[in-house]
């Protein structure tokens, strides 16, 4: 066997049979599907309650119609008891509160007199709702005022949805642009997670064979660049076995829970969005609906997408986690990673938050395509732009940038790498790394 | 004897500051060779230099009449100074890991570290971590780490640090065996009585520059100054004493006899012979004691070091 094999092969079992890595791989997906049933049955537990609002209105504008009772908010006319009294009756009762809508002639100075009183501070989703109840009452009236025809104004109202095309006639929709946008979301935001969590893993592998002293004996017999190599190999798949059983364990576990409490999963995931963001998904979530999203999903350029994420994301990690691997060469132990880690992070964080801006707004606008060539961030946004559909010619400016940066940095972090390694005591600086940069062999 | 490695010219640079000054050492096959020297002398750099963990500036390594080339790893075992092993890894497998780091096939390994480690008795520790073991066993275990591809070159740094008496003796026997058996051994320390018991030849490093190299006989004779310690029973020391002077250079003695002999040093002159002071001295007395003063690998350190002042 080669000694790079060996070497992958030592640090991946060392990876695997490590008990904290053991139990992480089977406890994460069962504290993640845990802690999101907590979070549903939390909120559900939360809306069962039902709030009681009563409303005083002397304006006579309001009627019971206007305030509909939904499943858990019910309104109560308290208009011939008066203001004081409901008041009263409000905060000795099992009331949530008080609506006080007032006379006055002018809808404008009446839209901001209206008063709520409550024992506790109300939450905002109820203020907001009672808000726009108003606003649409209170319109109605102005329109009326002017003398418009509501039956007209509702009859004269038009959904329009445009269709898109690019000139290949693919046919895009906001549904589609949605899903890419979640697809290339979700490609790069575990790029950015994987990273953390196996680039550090890297790095703490490096700094552990320093401390044990073990490290002089093996670069007698491999070349520090092999065992770097041999680390970030080993670790990256090790991360990469871990990846993949989380998947399946998610899978199953909410499959199982599913079946077992029949807890639809989508209403789930919804539970903690606001009521527009509900009345979207509950769109989504129609049966006709989700057959489209299959469709969409699978009307994408799968195979393309495909090869590059994972070009992207080997090419990613491997670039940052060789730059852990000099980190961990550089410094004694972790409490001294902290100076040189920010550094690194910060493209990591940069490339998440601008790829979340900007390539959901714009995929194809400046911002997103620079930083896209970019080759710390281009891993994580670029991943982001592909289910938009990327040029080949971009794509190729890109993937030839982070090659040769990725070569570079090798470079850079394996000279680092190999003069760090045998380094002890004192904490280096950043001149002392330049220092070491220009040390031959 | 022809040598095993030829160091040649040897510069290295850790930017402005050089760590290896034009060293050129050759140590024959089958010898044990001393390489010593003050902390920071540039010992540990030349070794990582054999080692090919760095690389000179300038000069060249022949081992075994071919130029030193990555394939020579498997020629060479390296028990450096700051050494462990992984903590967590257990004794057997980790063996079998750096064996066959070293070129050595898995069952040729496992053959090796059974033979090695039934002869140390420890074929019990081969499921246990190393965290689970104390110093001196893991020292043990590193040994044989360092030995078992059977290499022609083996470089100790400090050996016998973290070894108690037993063990210490217990390594230095197995040394001075794979010396008989063929291999070459550099051996570097600072503790000089190891130095007198095993090494053959020996180079001193200070300052970056090789001050001093050759037969451990050799400089010793070199180094010997013509003086004898002695002692002889006399009726009157005063006289006894006062007579040599006349003719020798007479220090006060640096030891000490049983009897209550009057005892000196006593240095020849150019023209002396060492009959001419021992029949002076069994004219006037018994002599109980009369031996040369053998410079110490000790002494040779020091006034090699301090010459180099």
């Amino acid at each position: 066997m080669s000694k790079l094999k060996l070497i992958i092969r030592r640090e991946f079992i060392a990876k695997v049979r490590n008990k904290s890595f053991i139990m992480m791989t089977f406890l994460s997906p069962l504290l993640m599907v845990g802690v999101g049933f907590l979070v549903f049955f939390l909120m559900k537990k939360n809306d069962e309650k039902v709030k009681k609002i009563v409303y005083v209105d002397n304006s006579t504008l309001f009627s019971k119609d206007d305030f509909k009772d939904t499943k858990t908010v019910y309104y109560e006319d308290f208009t011939n008891l008066g203001i004081e009294e409901t008041k009263k009756k409000v905060e000795n009762g099992d009331y949530y509160g008080a609506l006080i809508i007032p006379k006055n002639d002018s809808l404008e100075v009446l839209a901001n007199s209206i008063e709520f009183y409550s024992k506790e501070s109300p939450s905002m989703s109820i203020i907001n709702s009672l808000e726009s109840k108003i606003e649409r009452k209170l319109g109605n009236e102005k329109l009326n005022y002017f003398g418009i025809d509501l039956e007209k104004i509702n009859a004269s109202k038009i959904q329009s949805e445009i269709k898109m095309y690019d000139f290949s006639g693919e046919e895009s929709s906001k549904m589609k642009n949605w899903i890419k946008i979640m697809v290339g979301a979700i490609a790069g935001y575990l790029l950015m997670m994987f990273v953390m969590i196996y680039g550090t893993s890297v790095m703490r592998s490096v700094i552990e064979e320093k401390t044990s002293r073990i490290i002089e004996i093996i670069v007698s017999s491999v070349k520090p660049f092999q065992l770097m190599l041999g680390k970030i190999i080993g670790n990256g798949s090790a991360g990469l076995l871990q990846f993949f059983i989380w998947g399946i364990l998610l899978f199953v576990i909410s499959t199982a829970l599913t079946a077992f409490f029949g807890i639809d999963m989508a209403e789930m995931q919804t539970a903690n969005l606001s009521a527009e963001q509900l009345e979207a998904a509950k769109q989504a979530a129609d049966p006709n609906k989700m057959q489209l999203i299959v469709q969409e999903v699978l009307g994408l350029p799968i195979l393309k997408m495909f090869v590059l994420f994972i070009f992207y994301f080997l090419g990613g990690f491997m670039l940052y986690s060789s730059l852990f691997a000099a980190i961990g060469a550089a410094v004694d132990n972790e409490t001294d990673t902290q100076q040189f880690m920010l550094p690194i992070m910060l493209p990591l964080i940069l490339a998440v938050y601008v790829g979340f801006a900007t390539v959901t707004n714009d995929p194809h606008g400046p911002i997103a395509v620079a930083f896209s060539y970019i080759p710390l961030t281009s891993p994580i946004v670029m991943l982001m732009r592909v289910p938009f559909g990327v040029t080949w010619v971009e794509l190729t400016i890109s993937m030839l940038l982070l090659v040769v940066t990725f070569l570079f940095m090798v470079w850079l972090a394996a000279k680092i790498y190999r003069v760090g390694i045998l380094m002890y005591g004192k904490k280096p600086t950043y001149k002392d790394l330049y220092k070491w940069l220009k040390y031959k062999g | 004897m022809s040598n095993l490695l030829e160091i040649n010219n040897i510069v290295k640079n850790y930017g402005d500051f050089r760590a290896l000054n034009d060293v050129s050492i050759h140590i024959p096959k089958g010898s044990v060779y001393g390489l010593l020297g003050p902390n920071g002398a540039g010992k540990t750099s030349l070794i990582r230099i054999i080692n090919q963990i760095t690389m000179a500036d300038s000069g060249s390594v022949y081992l075994d009449g071919e130029i030193l080339s990555p394939k020579h790893t498997a020629d060479i075992g390296y028990l450096p100074e700051e050494r462990g092993l992984y903590k967590s890894m257990k004794v057997g497998e980790q063996a079998l890991y750096l064996a066959q780091l070293k070129g050595l096939s898995k069952a040729e390994a496992k053959k090796r570290l059974t033979y090695w480690f039934e002869k140390f008795d420890i074929m019990a520790w081969w499921n246990k971590k190393i965290e689970e073991l104390s110093k001196g066993m893991a020292q043990k275990v590193q040994f044989i780490v360092t030995v078992m591809h059977n290499p022609k070159l083996l470089i100790f740094d400090e050996p016998f640090s973290g070894f108690d008496p037993i063990n210490a003796q217990l390594i230095a026997k197995e040394i001075l065996q794979l010396r008989d058996e063929g291999a070459t051994i550099i051996f570097s320390t600072h503790r000089m009585e190891s130095v007198e018991e095993m090494c053959d030849e020996i180079a001193l490093i200070d300052k970056s520059n090789k001050i001093l190299d050759g037969k451990l006989n050799d400089i010793k004779r070199e180094f010997r100054t013509n003086t004898f310690q002695v002692g002889v029973h006399t009726a009157n020391p005063k006289e006894v004493e006062a007579k040599l002077k006349e003719s020798f250079e007479v220090f006060p003695a640096d030891f000490k006899l049983l009897g209550n002999e009057l005892t000196m040093n006593v240095k020849l002159g150019k023209n002396n012979s060492a009959n001419e002071l021992l029949s002076f001295l069994s004219s006037r007395g018994e002599v109980q004691h009369f031996v040369e003063l053998i410079p110490s690998a000790n002494d040779i350190f020091i006034q090699a070091i301090n010459k180099n002042m």
